[in-house]
């Protein structure tokens, strides 16, 4: 530096650069975009949706139960992808069974998604999570229109229900809700856990030995004859029924799912879980899950996973869906506040039916 | 005035930059990560752990170079004052670029999920899991990164004033001759 800039304005210039730097950050950290939908707005929007936040549960699917047993592959996922699941042999599995909703102790009779969520410990120390609903299809298929349905169900404060006039105002632009909605109430509920077929989602890539990637979705189908619930008498369901229910089966015995993976046709879409691909699709039955130990999220080893769906093996990558980024977000905004939160005792331990431990 | 002892040892200086451009983008990423759930959301996780550990590795070197190399002396002209502030911050740096990359390890470690440093490379855990934990570090983490930031511009900020108002050789010691 030759010659010397006056003081004053050299003061000038570092304030400017510092200034610019700080800018920048706040920039990046979403601070002069207050359209930017980050995790925590998301988790804000359940909590809201809920009517208050429920500490230390999960924002979403708050009530569930703790699963275990194994994968047997049988080979023939090898083909589609390398992830270290498909090599002919066993994998030891935790998993969750819930039901949607942020509430931990609502009832079990409720017309909503019924679902599964696994996490397979591979070798070398690789994981694959999956979080998956009994419905093929999703209500939304963005992140941006699951913030606005969470919003146009807000309960009114005065009559602490949701106020229909939003929701309509909702529906009225986006066909594809209503049209999960009308599936939803058409479709019939599983009448247990062991026998609904639990699906992706969203679509995602697997890989293949030779680099080769290909579009994919896949459904976890029950050995378990299906049986329906009768909607009409969900209300008169003791609360805690489908839980009991499926400790009282694993109690019996195992429970066993074929994972399926089902292949897109060319013009299918992967970036909307609104759509369903519908029939005519290969079909790979890859292996056989099974569970066979349940326990209540306080006594078994489920509840303190995160079921992020974007933690996945080498073979398997997201789609271009924008729902799978969302969703590993939100569930990583609700896991840090209810990790800080602190878990409390679910709702089958606080009634004293989580079996004989 | 330009003699060697007047700079920062060569491997003192390159270290410097090099985590200078790697923190800076670390503390960018991280900040931008959590506000966003588009496709940036995994896209940028993904580069924030090997990143990390990046910048762990270099922070052990830079302490170890530390540790062997006398640093030019500070201006005997600069206040007490001055000269304390630039004594605690640089051990506040020095622990910060050490402790962040272990608190991200460990606060993923406590709260179960696999430490992917890139597809199919894990590393091994330094915590038993531990929500509670997870949710403790994972907050130090957030704050500590704001932390980070607010202190590196005022590191900047005062190597600006050595640079362009004192003109007293301190910034030129870590700039290097050019400076």
């Amino acid at each position: 530096m030759k010659t010397a800039l006056r003081p004053s304005v050299a003061l000038l210039l570092i304030a400017g650069i510092l200034g610019l730097v700080a800018l920048a950050f706040a920039w990046a950290g979403g601070w002069l975009s207050p359209r930017r939908i980050g995790g925590a707005a998301i988790a804000d929007a359940l909590q809201d949706n809920l009517g208050k936040p429920e500490p230390g549960w999960r924002r979403a699917h708050a009530k569930g139960l703790c699963v275990s047993g194994y994968f047997d592959a049988n080979g023939t996922g090898t083909a589609l992808s390398r992830a270290a699941l498909f090599p002919a042999g066993r994998i030891p599995v935790t998993g969750r069974f819930s039901l949607g909703g942020g509430d931990p102790l609502a009832g079990d009779g409720r017309n909503v998604f019924h679902s599964m969520a696994l996490l397979f410990r591979l070798p070398d120390g690789e994981q694959w999570r999956m979080a998956m609903d009994h419905t093929p299809i999703f209500p939304v298929a963005t992140p941006a229109d699951f913030v606005s349905l969470q919003i146009a169900g807000i309960p009114d404060p005065a009559t602490h229900k949701p106020d229909p006039a939003k929701l309509q105002a909702y529906l009225a632009g986006h066909p594809e809700t209503k049209a999960f909605m009308d599936y939803m109430k058409s479709a019939p509920l599983p009448s247990s856990f062991a026998n609904g077929t639990y699906y992706s989602i969203n679509a995602f890539r697997f890989v293949d030995a030779g680099g080769a990637s290909r579009a994919v979705r896949w459904q976890f189908e029950p050995e378990a004859p299906f049986a329906a619930l009768d909607k009409k008498t969900l209300d008169a369901q003791p609360r805690d029924f489908l839980f009991v229910d499926a400790l009282k089966r694993l109690s019996a015995g195992p429970m066993r799912w074929h994972m399926i993976v089902v292949l897109a046709n060319p013009g299918d879409r992967t970036d909307n879980a609104t759509i369903p691909w519908g029939a005519g699709h290969r079909r790979v039955d890859v292996g056989t899950l099974t569970l066979d130990r349940a326990a209540t999220e306080a006594a078994g080893d489920c509840r303190d996973y995160n079921f992020d769906p974007l933690v996945l093996p080498r073979g398997v990558t997201a789609s271009d869906d924008p729902l799978l980024p969302a969703r590993s977000a939100a569930y990583s905004a609700s896991f840090r506040r209810r990790a800080i939160e602190g878990p409390r005792p679910d709702a089958l331990t606080q009634a004293g039916e989580g079996g004989a431990k | 005035m330009n003699g060697p002892d007047t700079l920062f040892a060569f491997p003192a200086r390159l270290l410097h930059w090099t985590m200078a451009v790697l923190i800076l983008a670390m503390l960018f990423i991280g900040a931008g990560m959590v506000s966003t759930v588009s496709a940036a959301y995994p896209a940028l996780l993904a580069w924030h752990r090997p990143l990390g550990i990046a910048i762990l590795v270099l922070a052990l070197v830079r302490l170890a170079v530390r540790l062997t190399h006398r640093p030019p002396p500070l201006p005997a002209d600069l206040p007490p004052i001055q000269a304390a502030a630039a004594r605690v911050s640089h051990y506040l740096l020095y622990a910060l670029m050490i402790a962040m990359p272990l608190i991200g390890w460990a606060m993923q470690s406590a709260g179960g999920y696999p430490v992917i440093l890139w597809k199919g490379v894990a590393l091994f855990p330094i915590l038993p899991h531990d929500i509670v934990a997870y949710g403790w570090l994972r907050r130090l983490h957030g704050l500590l990164g704001y932390a980070f930031f607010l202190l590196i511009l005022g590191h900047v900020g005062a190597a600006l004033v050595h640079g362009l108002i004192r003109r007293d050789g301190v910034f030129r010691s870590m700039a290097g001759r050019g400076g």
